[in-house]
């Protein structure tokens, strides 16, 4: 196990790394590395820039790297090496072959972000990318706007980091994604309304005031943090790909970061593997993203979300379109649950896995199932379910559901008559 | 009616002022008095069928106009109209 030393509280950086340039994916226009997410001529989305002279690690080279997602740093926006958040990543890839009986698929895993560090979902991927380029551009205060995962890992990362924090959330949150980022000492604003409207809000700020916030004025060099997740799924299966992911979908970036991930992969000759079919999972109260994928369009309509699974509850998803690009491009498609059956996946995956996710992963879960109802999967297929958050966050979404357990005296005949009963 | 417009940063530079005064019954006449005196802007705010530009979101008071009749959507006398770039989140 690797150490890190942690800087002082309020520590101002020096830049021994560097941000990487950026460019409009859109117009392809060219952006020295700063603060900014967005293209300055069309408002597209940017994205870093890879010297196409860099030299790549083999497979043998990348296996004697510590255990995290800097083994894979190449493919991480910097130059220099990055000293923040070194400790995340490198999830269990988990196998799952009683929920594969359950899909009709010859095999499952599970890639077990649940119990990613420090905060117990991918989200401390994308922060621990977002956190570096915030120190290598000279920024002093991070912040985000959240659904509850990523005001937990940015408030985490920032606490370790020595950096001031203001983290904005919904004000409807579930108790522990709200204690579980308030406990690190961050600015927590809770805003009255939906996601959407702290993400306005949060678009708005980072206009006004210099803050790095991850998700909005460094979201290209965030998003990059989930290729990591990529990169693991195929080292972990031998260097090769499933045939199919399944993706939670809140804003679609996930999915889109995992499609590019698995086209580096093969653009390094890493994998050889056709790539797999990407499968987006959403819930019916918020289903922007699979309604654009069922329509055929390239237009999104807004919805207001209506859902327990609060970490996707996104209606205007940023990443919306391109996720459904990316779906329609790989042979894949995007399933919506209902709130009920988001409950029954998480207890099945519990039951058949030992894996305890929050409302997204059952989402993740449900989508599956009703993706092999539809006949999406075949025999043959080996699928990946990508559960990205911890259960112990979302408790009030299964509290009704599980029975009481039983209260007895310390006697054996009272444990008995329990055995007989339950035969 | 007389609409306040409220611009980002990136759009501000193309008409010299992050506050804009405007008059018009629709979100979609305050957008053509916008576009008509700022051309630059114009690209930035409708695209070639007249219809919102893919990468912005227009806010009437707080409220997304894809809720409330897009470029229809009627406005009032001290409305404010807020541009935010669409491309953040998630």
């Amino acid at each position: 196990m690797h150490t890190v030393e942690l800087p002082a509280r309020g520590a101002t950086t020096s830049p021994s790394v560097r941000a990487l340039p950026q460019h409009c994916t859109v117009c392809g226009a060219e952006f020295e590395a700063a603060p900014e997410a967005i293209c300055g001529s069309c408002l597209g989305p940017l994205e870093p820039m890879y010297p196409a002279s860099r030299r790549l690690p083999g497979r043998a080279e990348i296996a004697t790297r510590v255990h995290s997602m800097w083994r894979y740093r190449e493919w991480l926006p910097f130059e220099g090496t990055p000293t923040l958040s070194q400790d995340t990543g490198f999830t269990p890839l988990v196998d799952a072959p009683r929920l594969a009986d359950k899909l009709g698929v010859a095999k499952l895993w599970i890639k077990n972000d649940a119990v990613s560090h420090p905060s117990l979902s991918f989200k401390d991927r994308v922060v621990a990318s977002a956190i570096n380029a915030a120190k290598a551009l000279g920024l002093e205060t991070v912040g985000c706007a959240s659904t509850g995962n990523l005001a937990n890992a940015v408030a985490a990362q920032a606490a370790r980091a020595g950096l001031p924090a203001w983290i904005f959330i919904p004000d409807n949150l579930e108790q522990a994604k709200v204690l579980g980022t308030a406990v690190y000492g961050p600015n927590l604003v809770r805003v009255r309304g939906h996601y959407d409207d702290v993400n306005r809000l949060c678009a708005q700020l980072a206009d006004r005031f210099g803050w790095g916030i991850v998700n909005v004025n460094l979201r290209g060099y965030y998003g990059e943090g989930s290729k990591t997740m990529g990169f693991e799924i195929a080292e972990q299966l031998g260097w090769r790909f499933p045939s199919a992911v399944v993706v939670p979908m809140a804003g679609g970036s996930l999915l889109t970061k995992l499609h590019k991930a698995f086209g580096e992969l093969r653009d390094a000759g890493l994998v050889t593997d056709e790539a797999p079919r990407l499968y987006g999972a959403q819930a019916s109260g918020c289903n922007p993203i699979t309604r654009l994928v069922e329509s055929g369009g390239e237009t999104l309509v807004p919805q207001i979300p209506s859902t327990i699974a609060k970490s996707i509850a996104i209606g205007n998803p940023a990443d919306g379109v391109f996720a459904a690009r990316a779906m329609r491009g790989t042979g894949g498609w995007s399933a919506a649950v209902s709130d009920d059956a988001i409950v029954a996946a998480i207890r099945l995956l519990a039951e058949t896995t030992g894996i305890f996710t929050e409302t997204a992963g059952g989402a993740t879960v449900a989508s599956a199932l009703a993706l092999a109802e539809q006949g999406r999967f075949g025999r043959d297929d080996e699928v990946v379910l990508c559960i990205t958050g911890n259960g112990l966050k979302t408790l009030e979404a299964i509290s009704d559901s599980i029975a009481d357990s039983p209260v007895i005296a310390p006697r054996v005949r009272e444990v008995a008559a329990l055995v007989e009963a339950v035969g | 009616m007389a609409v306040t417009l409220f611009l980002p940063t990136v759009l501000a530079r193309l008409a010299d002022s992050g506050t804009l005064q405007s008059e018009g019954d629709t979100v979609g006449q305050v957008v053509n008095d916008i576009a008509g005196r700022y051309p630059d802007l114009a690209p930035r705010l409708r695209d070639e069928k007249g219809d919102p530009y893919a990468f912005v979101t227009f806010y009437l008071n707080d409220e997304d106009i894809r809720f409330t009749g897009s470029f229809e959507s009627p406005v009032k006398d001290g409305d404010e109209l807020t541009i935010v770039p669409a491309i953040a989140g998630g």
